[in-house]
């Protein structure tokens, strides 16, 4: 018994090895191949480590053949303005919907349980559309304004809200507190994990986002990093493999390290999020 | 006024809102916004798909005219759509079993002990929170038929690569694999909370039964009980794989010869680069119904699912 125990212990080690060999397989060959000069990469054999290290130089001409810092202050930028439109607009109206009683507020429900089966890139043409009237393709508000609505987040937040009592809500009342007191000052600190899995999911989404960025926007200087990295491919100097693998280095770190920053709130938040 | 008497009656039951706001008027002021932009960046728009869906109007052009049903008609008289489609559909048939399975696996194992659980979970997920795009263009020098990492591996058992993403019969495989390497991270997340919700009690009483062999606890109580679990991730995967369009467009265009064209990356194509928008409309209004159709679909299975168990 106890010999099956351990040799089932090491089955699971070896199992899990190649799985997750397949899971990291790309980041280890793209932090290998950004660290090597040319030949190296292009020669027979192959070794996880260079012999002759060439990071600095691959990690110094992504920076300065393209815009990379640019493309991640864009994305910290983009993300942030995106999840703070997306709050301003869904948290009253979750908090209505789950605290107020007013005409019409089953029917909006009704709205924004139907606005969550459509897909966002079937809206691609009109948003186009819109943005080109109002002369804003090609500009930040490109990447922003349409995502300023979400039915999920209001949907998420209401079923959040839901479950905080009423006596709550009418202590405040009673201190003298307005509703948008109520809103801002006694619902958001109370739904705190919530507003992080929302957030979390929402920068997620647009950070890697390449359907959009790729429709709304053309000069470099404003590209979100997903878009940003493209353009460096298609430039002169990605067409090196070496600068190109520390450029996608560059544009994948922040997320990553996030992640394993803060693995847990990312993982439940992000599972939450769906589940729900 | 007579709509916001009642409910002025019932607050005051209670603690009512500060004075001078009605329940009702803070309820409006408090959705208008969201209200606004629901109408305006989202219903209005999917209407205007379909309007645009009916008309010959291209992108920057001043005039247009109502031709019916003829850009459906060219649509599905295309075979790149239906070519598409299928490639859509397999490609989802591909992703969903590796994925699911892959997912399950991984997460009865990181489970069975707690043996390096943190650092396999961490390892798993990464996948999933990383940029597609830029990671499609790592995958894109890993199957390069020379110098990259798969036909290496593979010339290093004595087994010669093909050229994976500009051979007619591999791409699609190769985005497949791409895809599965992307998601199964998160199915195995899903499943690990899953199984966190197994009873003990249920582990105890198979064990009373006499069953405490690893395979027999999995067959009788660990599998049954993730059903309802296992419904799901299967549901999130197929849509998610059905969206299939980032490692598309970074590696293939769809190519070669359309081998791995697929529907959201059509849409973009006709949309925006031949900037033929009829046509790219009436591709959107058929790519939104099925997308509704399958999610509509799904909530049902789910509902019945959750009833059943």
């Amino acid at each position: 018994m106890r010999r099956r125990g351990r040799a089932g212990r090491i089955a699971r080690h070896v199992l899990l090895a190649c799985t997750a060999a397949f899971a990291l397989a790309p980041f280890v060959w793209m932090i290998s191949l950004s660290i090597k000069p040319p030949q190296e990469i292009f020669q027979a054999d192959f070794h996880l480590w260079p012999t002759q290290f060439y990071g600095f130089e691959n990690y110094r001409i992504a920076f300065t053949a393209a815009p990379m810092f640019t493309f991640l202050l864009n994305g910290l930028m983009v993300c942030a303005a995106i999840f703070t439109l997306q709050l301003l607009v869904c948290v009253p109206c979750a908090y209505a919907l789950a605290k107020l009683r007013f005409h019409g507020r089953d029917t909006l429900f009704a709205a924004v349980l139907v606005g969550l089966l459509v897909p966002p890139q079937a809206l691609a043409i009109p948003h186009f559309v819109l943005l080109y009237v109002f002369g804003l393709l090609d500009t930040y508000a490109a990447l922003i304004l349409p995502w300023a609505i979400s039915a999920f987040g209001i949907f998420l937040l209401r079923q959040f809200f839901r479950a905080i009592p009423d006596d709550v809500i009418h202590a405040a009342r009673l201190d003298g507190l307005g509703e948008f007191e109520i809103i801002w000052r006694i619902m958001v600190p109370m739904s705190a994990p919530a507003l992080a899995a929302f957030g979390i999911f929402s920068v997620v989404a647009h950070w890697n986002d390449l359907f959009w960025p790729l429709i709304a926007v053309r000069s470099a200087d404003i590209s979100t990093p997903a878009l940003g990295i493209l353009l460096f491919r298609d430039d002169e100097a990605g067409q090196f493999l070496g600068p190109l693998m520390a450029g996608a280095a560059i544009i994948v770190a922040p997320l990553l390290l996030a992640f394993l920053i803060a693995q847990r709130r990312f993982i439940d938040g992000l599972a939450v999020t769906t589940m729900k | 006024m007579s709509t916001a008497a009642p409910h002025l009656v019932r607050a005051e039951k209670s603690a009512r809102p500060g004075a001078g706001q009605s329940e009702a008027r803070v309820g409006w002021l408090a959705v208008s916004p969201a209200a606004v932009l629901l109408i305006g960046l989202l219903f209005g728009p999917a209407a205007a798909v379909v309007l645009f869906s009916l008309t010959d109007w291209q992108l920057g052009g001043a005039s247009f005219h109502f031709i019916g049903l003829a850009n459906f008609q060219a649509l599905f008289g295309d075979p790149i759509f239906w070519k598409a489609l299928g490639n859509t559909l397999l490609y989802v048939v591909l992703v969903v079993p590796g994925t699911v399975g892959l997912g399950l696996g991984v997460a009865l194992l990181i489970e069975a002990s707690p043996g390096l659980r943190g650092f396999y979970r961490a390892a798993h997920f990464l996948p999933v929170m990383s940029t597609m795009s830029a990671m499609a263009i790592v995958w894109g020098t890993m199957l390069h038929p020379t110098i990259g990492l798969v036909n290496r591996a593979l010339g290093a058992i004595g087994i010669t690569g093909v050229n994976w993403l500009r051979d007619e019969h591999t791409a699609l495989l190769a985005l497949a694999v791409i895809g599965i390497w992307q998601g199964f991270g998160f199915a195995m997340v899903l499943f690990v909370s899953g199984l966190k919700a197994v009873p003990q009690h249920l582990y105890d009483a198979a064990a009373i039964d006499g069953a405490d062999g690893l395979f027999d606890r999995l067959r009788l109580v660990t599998l049954p009980m993730l059903g309802p679990v296992t419904m799901f991730v299967v549901i999130l995967t197929a849509s998610r794989a059905f969206e299939v369009f980032d490692a598309v467009r970074v590696l293939t265009q769809g190519g070669p010869n359309y081998a791995s064209e697929v529907l959201l990356h059509r849409l973009y194509t006709e949309s925006f680069d031949f900037l033929r928008t009829g046509y790219g409309a009436a591709l959107t209004v058929v790519y939104l119904a099925i997308v509704v159709a399958l999610t509509l679909t799904q909530a049902k299975l789910l509902e019945r699912r959750v009833h059943y168990t």
